[in-house]
């Protein structure tokens, strides 16, 4: 049964690649497509990515629809049951399991089979895959570390961190000088997120991380007091700005800008705006985010986000088509450049952009991240889990003495949500 | 002829004989249809909801009364709870603020109408601007209200950032616009004052506060019972100025019954259908009882008369 199973996907595959390869000059219909990408840039980036589909494609209709990247996040639950596109966006890991569950997805393990994909994508194919099918592909990813004020640092005379006893060293050092180390802005919580992820993923290694935000391990488990106790450190030193909960992730960037703050631990999109404030790349640097447990594995948080093709599309031959363009090697390299997306191509045949962030970030993802890759804590735990842990995160920065009640009330959260 | 005119009654059609009771309902009609299926229907259809777990998408469990159990243990619903109970009392704060403008701006000076507007403005503007603008005036970093408490030499303050002060922070920008509601409600009201009870009162001595509380006020009860209920309306369906200023935080501090609603069922991390319908269950319960109440008190003032 088994084998039977395989071999006539194999066969599909092979169909689907020869329909594809045969059919790329004959499309034909409608093929609508559903953005989250609002802002400017990403904007643009992918109407003239589309633009240039079309004129690969000039018999095919196509639709684009650009919704706010917020509201999308809302309204994809109603277009994917009521009046599906034939590609859509969205993001990889647990934040599409609900509709991977409700058979709103298309199971696109067929396009994963074409060796052109097989072959180039096989870091996010983890990500995309659930229940052994893979749901969707990616078309961009980032990392995420540690921004600091280089010329901040060089005053001071400290240098990057390898390890926590010099993270905190430095830190110190920075606080004597009368500035914070890290700015941060908790007001809508995910920030906070980003912090847990990396010292727990630092303190217990990726695999206990997932067992957490899965569901398979206690958040009252000794392990994850640990992370906190090393998470106090930090917050008994002072080394969070003042008032965080009341501030944005954009509200907090000036407190780097100004050099109140020497550092932000951030996805590389916070770059963009910290140039845009006037920091040049001399002031700016990078760093991996430091080891905690010695002989522990690191591992990296990178977000990726993704195209799917809904379940209930009416052009799917045409949206299977766009998805491979999408992933093209070409393509990677066009829209994730400097001056479009400005974040890292998911095909390895791809070239990274010359910035001096994407290819430290590119060169710590593909060799120094042995651990594994995390999405987000957000992405990667269920959405109502994340939500009350997250509150509870932001909870525990501000009055860490609550910790035996917030980790009380996590874990009667998780026995309720993993059922 | 007598007959005759018989003859014709049975002539002339129902719709004819029946015109005079009909016409009304008729206009009510459109009205109606839209009340039922917009505002009774809804309200079933949350009752019958809040019975099931639903995420949106896929089927919906029934699990009877687990929702309104899980409630009962929901340490977030009762801050939600007592929050709303805040906002309740602090939001009345409105109608005497209005009825002290209204009184200070009835007067006769050259130019009145603008300052009337002027203290009107705040109710013209949108919550999300109102809002903006407190979270602005209360920012610990730049904001004006610390620099004013510095140069008394009194310590700052994070108002929206404190679990203790965030819910009163809101409420005093919800008072702008909502005393500038009032404002409007009392003015008209003391433009009815009758003139003659408040030469009859000076005659009798009263002046100041025995003149207001006496005399005054009680002519001002139809605007008052009109402040009443659109404040405490207001009150329980505060929820832009929350989502504006602080999102329900700092870690859910700042959350209302409505709010809480809204972020279990349909906000980013939501979806969970039958527990964000109960919740507006029990809201609309105790809506539900004040506004009863009005009607009652209302419907006891008719009688009166």
């Amino acid at each position: 049964m088994r084998s039977m199973l395989k071999t006539s996907a194999a066969a599909f595959a092979i169909l689907a690649a020869s329909m594809g390869s045969a059919s790329a000059e004959g499309l034909t219909g409608e093929l609508k497509i559903f953005l989250d990408t609002s802002n400017p840039a990403p904007r643009a980036t992918m109407e003239q990515m589309i633009s240039q589909f079309q004129e690969k494609n000039p018999d095919l209709e196509i639709e684009t629809t650009v919704i706010d990247r917020e509201a999308y996040k809302t309204q994809i639950r109603n277009f994917l049951t009521a009046n599906a596109p034939d590609v859509a966006t969205w993001y990889a890991a647990n934040r599409m399991r609900p509709y991977v569950e409700a058979g709103l997805f298309e199971d696109v393990s067929d396009l994963w089979a074409e060796p052109a994909i097989a072959e180039n994508l096989a870091s996010t194919k983890g990500a995309m895959t659930i229940d052994g099918k893979q749901w969707g592909v990616p078309y961009t990813y980032y990392q995420w570390g540690v921004y600091y004020r280089k010329d901040i640092f060089d005053e001071l005379g400290l240098s990057e961190p390898t390890t926590w006893e010099e993270e905190k060293a430095n830190c110190q050092k920075i606080i004597d000088a009368g500035k914070k180390c890290y700015t941060i802005g908790t007001k809508f919580l995910w920030t906070a997120g980003g912090w847990f992820d990396y010292l727990n993923m630092r303190t217990n290694g990726f695999d206990f991380h997932m067992d957490l935000l899965t569901g398979k391990a206690s958040w009252q488990s000794d392990e994850v007091r640990k992370t906190f106790a090393n998470w106090r450190e930090l917050i008994d030193m002072g080394a969070f700005i003042d008032n965080h909960q009341t501030y944005s992730w954009q509200e907090a960037l000036p407190f780097m800008v100004q050099g109140d703050a020497a550092a932000y631990l951030m996805g590389n999109f916070a770059v963009a705006p910290l140039r845009d404030a006037g920091l040049t790349d001399d002031q700016l640097d990078f760093y991996q985010f430091v080891e905690i447990t010695p002989g522990i594995e690191k591992a990296e948080d990178a977000p990726t986000d993704t195209f799917h093709i809904p379940a209930n599309a009416q052009n799917k031959e045409a949206a299977r088509e766009f998805l491979r363009f999408v992933v093209s090697p070409d393509v990677q390299t066009q829209i994730n450049n400097g001056q479009n997306l400005g974040q890292l191509p998911v095909n390895a045949q791809s070239s990274v952009d010359d910035d001096k962030f994407l290819v430290e970030g590119f060169e710590m993802l593909s060799s120094n991240s042995p651990g594994g890759v995390a999405q987000f804590f957000d992405r990667d735990a269920p959405a109502e889990m994340a939500k009350v842990a997250m509150e509870g995160l932001q909870e525990f920065m501000v009055k860490p003495d609550n910790l035996d009640n917030i980790l009380a009330r996590l874990d009667r959260a998780r026995e309720r949500i993993y059922k | 002829m007598a007959q005759a005119s018989v003859a014709q009654d049975h002539q002339s059609s129902w719709w004819h004989r029946n015109q005079q009771q009909l016409t009304p309902w008729l206009f009510l009609a459109p009205g109606m249809l839209f009340f039922l299926f917009y505002v009774i229907f809804p309200i079933f259809q949350s009752f019958n909801l809040s019975l099931y777990e639903w995420d949106g998408l896929g089927q919906a469990e029934y699990v009877g009364l687990y929702n309104y159990e899980e409630l009962y243990w929901d340490e977030a619903f009762y801050t939600s709870l007592k929050n709303n109970v805040i906002w309740l009392f602090l939001y009345l704060l409105a109608i005497p603020a209005g009825l002290f403008i209204a009184l200070f701006l009835n007067q006769t000076v050259t130019g009145i109408r603008l300052y009337k507007s002027l203290f009107f403005f705040p109710f013209v503007i949108s919550q999300v601007v109102v809002g903006l603008v407190f979270t602005w005036f209360y920012d610990p970093t730049f904001g004006i209200l610390n620099v004013l408490l510095g140069s008394v030499g009194l310590p700052p303050v994070n108002v929206l950032g404190d679990e203790n002060w965030v819910t009163v922070g809101i409420i005093v920008a919800g008072l702008w616009p909502q005393t500038a509601y009032c404002m409007i409600l009392y003015l008209t009201g003391l433009n009815a004052v009758d003139p003659e009870q408040i030469e009859a009162g000076r005659l009798d001595g009263a002046k100041g506060w025995k003149m207001l509380w006496y005399i005054i006020v009680p002519q001002l009860r139809p605007a008052t019972f009109i402040a009443f209920v659109v404040t405490i309306i207001g009150a329980l369906r505060s929820f832009d100025l929350i989502s504006v200023m602080t999102n329900g935080g700092p870690f859910g501090a700042s959350r209302v019954l409505s709010f809480y609603m809204f972020e279990v069922a349909l906000s980013e991390y939501g979806f969970r259908m039958g527990y964000g319908a109960a919740i507006a269950v029990v809201l609309f319960l105790i809506m539900l009882a004040f506004i009863a109440y009005f009607l009652w008190s209302m419907y006891k003032e008719e009688k009166a008369r």
